[in-house]
């Protein structure tokens, strides 16, 4: 429906409209906005009174390096948030007891939640897993029943030995640097890592023989 | 009989039999050429989009989600506050889809009789912005917004406890309007997953007007007008997308592996999914000799069919099945075209290859994070 200007609803055919064979005999609607706008006025002349053309630049200027200013104050403190005052981060090497606490066969999981690895032990050396899926990083459970890593966000699925064979995980679990401390406890350093792909897990540094 | 019900259901909700059967049953419904279009009609399909048809399907969807309340096992996933939206999802997705549907076979069967569509025999084709739109708009937020505060004093946000790295939930889901993405990553690589196909999707909506130089249906429904474009479209939204959600809410369990619907959620379900990649099966299962050291000589088969899939089958496709396509469309709007289609048809094929041969990546370079 249009309304015309007097407020009362006035009928088109619009199937003619959007036929495009015949021309419409009453004013289309552009036509009467076109119309109004031209009576309208915009209190011409009003600008060159209050402000002159040098005063407005001057303006322009002023106002440029107030926004610049903050903006740029804006990127700083975003900038600044990155790097924040304290970090809970723990410690990236620590001890994990003595090799005697870990039997053969045995997958450790207490150290998953405070330090993110999995302590296992073979019959012939102890390795230190990472805890991170190398999908898109989910911490996968140990599943005992199945002897096997299984992955909750996207079921990737790793051996014990860290290798991947289920889901869509394209590499292996990463090992961590493992060595004995003079205390003859464990130190891990997560810091260097071991990625099988690269043929890293030859590394005497990368497993502990016991 | 319920429980013969529901083991039917938790077999035919295997992924394999429902997508199979859906992409089946969906060329029929929505007929892309004149064969498809025979049995459409011989079948009387379109009953669905009669007002029959409609009440049909409600009622359907209604008994099947009632009878679901009454499983322990249906009824937990869906009461669960996070998946309220997806089963509105699931009957608005049908209500819409019924709406343009019924509208274009109506206007189908004007345009057989020589007549113009409905949409030209309005009277109020134009409406104006102040009053009319505004106060359809208005109301139309005041709906919202009571639904929305009656929903959030009725269900509690699903919160959970704070944080941790150190343990994901079991299973970890997205939000529900990225459980197709999810899905998606299963199948391929985060790079492709979370980055190729996600603006591939986009840019291949943006290319809509560009391609579909089809001048008719503009401004009113039609199917048979329109018999390429719509098929495309609501495959990629109705299979890739909506179906891909509702798999991953009502399908997927712990350890992200799969459950029928009124399956127990056993968290110890074995499920033997050991995947290899196409290099392995071709040397190792075949040829019975070691994979080849070389990266390029390793993955050489999986690179010619990757090739083979993106730059021999649109020139064949071309000369084929999208010979008419071709020559309206010009080379270059084919090419694009053609290429944004088998980049979709991707998905289900890489799914396919996984459910079927266990196949993990047709190409698998993790030296270099370059997986296919
Ligand atoms: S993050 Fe572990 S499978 Fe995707």
């Amino acid at each position: 429906m249009i309304m015309n200007e007097e407020g009362k609803k006035e009928q088109t055919v619009s199937g003619n409209e959007l036929g495009q064979d015949s021309t419409p005999t009453k004013p289309t609607l552009k036509e009467k906005v076109g119309k109004k706008e031209a009576s309208a006025s915009i209190g011409k002349g009003t600008f060159e009174e209050e402000i002159s053309r040098r005063s407005f630049f001057s303006w322009l200027t002023i106002a440029w390096i107030t926004f610049s200013i903050a903006t740029g104050a804006f990127f700083t403190m975003i900038l600044r948030f990155m790097f924040p005052n304290v970090l809970f981060e723990p410690p990236q090497s620590f001890k994990v007891g003595y090799p005697k606490d870990y039997t053969v066969g045995q997958v450790d999981v207490r150290w998953k939640r405070k330090h993110g690895i999995w302590m296992v032990r073979n019959p012939e050396y102890i390795y230190a897993l990472s805890t991170i899926c190398t999908h898109l990083g989910c911490t996968p459970n140990w599943l005992l029943n199945e002897q096997k890593f299984k992955c909750p966000c996207h079921g990737s699925g790793f051996r014990k030995s860290g290798i991947n064979f289920e889901g869509p995980a394209p590499r292996p679990l990463e090992r961590f640097k493992i060595l004995l401390a003079d205390d003859g406890r464990i130190l891990v350093d997560k810091t260097k890592i071991f990625q099988y792909e690269k043929g890293q897990w030859n590394d005497p540094e990368s497993y502990l023989v016991v | 009989m319920m429980e013969g019900f529901k083991l039917l259901v938790n077999t035919l909700a295997h992924p394999t039999i429902m997508l199979t059967a859906g992409m089946l049953v969906f060329l029929f419904f929505f007929p892309p050429n004149d064969w498809f279009e025979k049995w459409n009609r011989r079948l009387h399909l379109n009953f669905l989009w009669t007002k029959k048809g409609f009440y049909f399907v409600i009622i359907l969807m209604v008994v099947f989600f009632l009878i679901g309340l009454t499983d322990p096992n249906f009824s937990l996933i869906i009461k669960k506050p996070d998946n309220v939206p997806i089963i509105g999802l699931i009957f608005f997705v049908f209500i819409f889809l019924w709406i343009s549907m019924s509208q274009a076979l109506k206007n189908d069967k004007l345009i057989d009789a020589g007549e113009k569509p409905e949409e030209y025999n309005d009277p109020e084709d134009k409406v104006l912005v102040w009053p009319d739109l505004v106060y359809i708009e208005f109301i139309a937020l005041i709906l919202c917004m009571s639904l929305l505060l009656i929903w959030s004093i009725g269900l509690d946000a699903p919160l959970e406890g704070p944080a941790n790295p150190a343990d994901s939930p079991n299973p970890s889901k997205a939000p529900w309007y990225f459980l197709g993405l999810q899905e998606m990553l299963v199948y391929f690589d985060p790079w492709l997953a979370g980055v190729v196909f996600p603006s591939l999707i986009l840019f291949g909506l943006m290319s809509i007007p560009f391609l579909d130089t089809n001048p008719k249906g503009g401004g009113y429904y039609s199917y048979k007008q329109r018999r390429l474009a719509i098929p495309i479209f609501l495959f990629g939204w109705m299979i890739l997308w909506v179906a891909l959600i509702v798999i991953g809410t009502f399908l997927r369990g712990p350890n992200w592996n799969f459950f029928g619907p009124f399956e127990f959620w056993d968290l110890h379900k074995l499920v033997p999914l050991t995947n290899i990649n196409l290099s392995e099966i071709i040397y190792i299962k075949w040829f019975s000799v070691g994979l080849p050291e070389n990266i390029l000589v390793r993955e050489i088969f999986g690179f010619l069919i990757v090739f083979g899939y993106f730059l021999l089958l649109p020139p064949l496709l071309a000369k084929t099945a999208f010979k008419k396509l071709h020559q309206n469309l010009g080379n270059f709007k084919f090419g694009l075209f053609i290429f944004l289609l088998l980049f979709m048809l991707s998905l289900p094929i890489k799914m396919y290859l996984r459910w079927l041969f266990n196949l993990k990546y047709l190409i698998a370079i993790p030296e270099f994070f370059f997986n296919i």
